[in-house]
């Protein structure tokens, strides 16, 4: 049961963001002053994407509930953190983003600090 | 997108960090927030989604919700200005200054083997955010 709300959770998230990104990016640059805040609440109603991409959220949250539930926390941080590699990958592959050495290099670095986090 | 379109994006960089900086701040309050009012919300019962919704009413629960909206309308607008590969490597930053705030204010128990994890975590998000933020098209350095 438990590697089902990790599976879960990983495709969720990885899924949300790569959603949320590949939209955001088609909207163009985005402020957060009020005027800027009403203009992106307009676009997540507009865009059945954006839409998805929360239910997607609100998916894994709940997994990650439903996994601390059952599991201790040194176990579903550091399996959350699968969604981190997955979604480097996919940026590169689905949305054409450049991986550099140093930006993999920090990423990896960065994955285990999570994955000791949770430890 | 082309490289001459990556490059425009160059002049972005000071809404980036300011972005990246508001966003880890309001996602740290909202946490906090949220933490702080839920050990204080007199009983919540597992199961009852209910007793959820009535404690996103106790008004220091409802901030921490408040802060977290706009923590992800505020990445939604980074997101519009940097590549999904930069901003989560550097958002994880939020791990670093949760484990802070958990000492500092909750008066949490943070173990040696956290704090390694959070200096890791601080070198590779500082690492990650020496590379060019948009890149989608074009060539990072």
């Amino acid at each position: 049961m438990r590697w089902v709300l990790v599976a879960v959770m990983v495709v969720a998230t990885v899924l949300s963001d790569l959603l949320q990104s590949h939209e955001m990016k088609r909207a163009g640059g985005q402020s957060v002053e009020p005027r800027g805040l009403m203009r992106l609440l307009r676009l997540i109603a507009q865009r059945r994407f954006l839409i998805l991409a929360i239910a997607c959220m609100a998916v894994s949250f709940f997994s990650f509930l439903a996994l601390v539930q059952r599991e201790p926390l040194s176990f579903a941080v550091p399996a959350s953190a699968a969604s981190f590699v997955l979604e480097t990958v996919l940026a590169k592959l689905v949305l054409r983003e450049h991986i550099g050495v140093r930006r993999a290099a920090g990423a990896l670095i960065v994955l285990c600090g999570v994955v000791l986090v949770g430890g | 997108m082309n490289v001459s379109v990556a490059a425009a994006k160059a002049g972005t960089a000071p809404r980036v960090y300011a972005f990246l900086v508001l966003f880890i701040a309001l996602r740290a309050a909202g946490n906090l927030l949220l933490a702080w009012g839920m050990k204080h919300v007199p009983q919540v019962m597992p199961a009852n989604p209910v007793s959820y919704l009535r404690a996103i009413f106790d008004p220091v629960v409802g901030v921490g919700v408040v802060a977290l909206v706009l923590a992800l309308l505020t990445r939604l607008a980074l997101l519009s200005l940097a590549d999904l590969s930069y901003v989560l490597p550097v958002t994880a930053i939020g791990y670093v200054i949760a484990a802070f705030l958990g000492k500092t204010v909750l008066h949490e128990n943070v173990s040696s083997e956290r704090w390694l994890g959070t200096a890791l975590i601080f070198v590779g998000a500082v690492l990650v955010g020496s590379t060019a933020h948009y890149t989608t098209g074009g060539k990072a350095r």
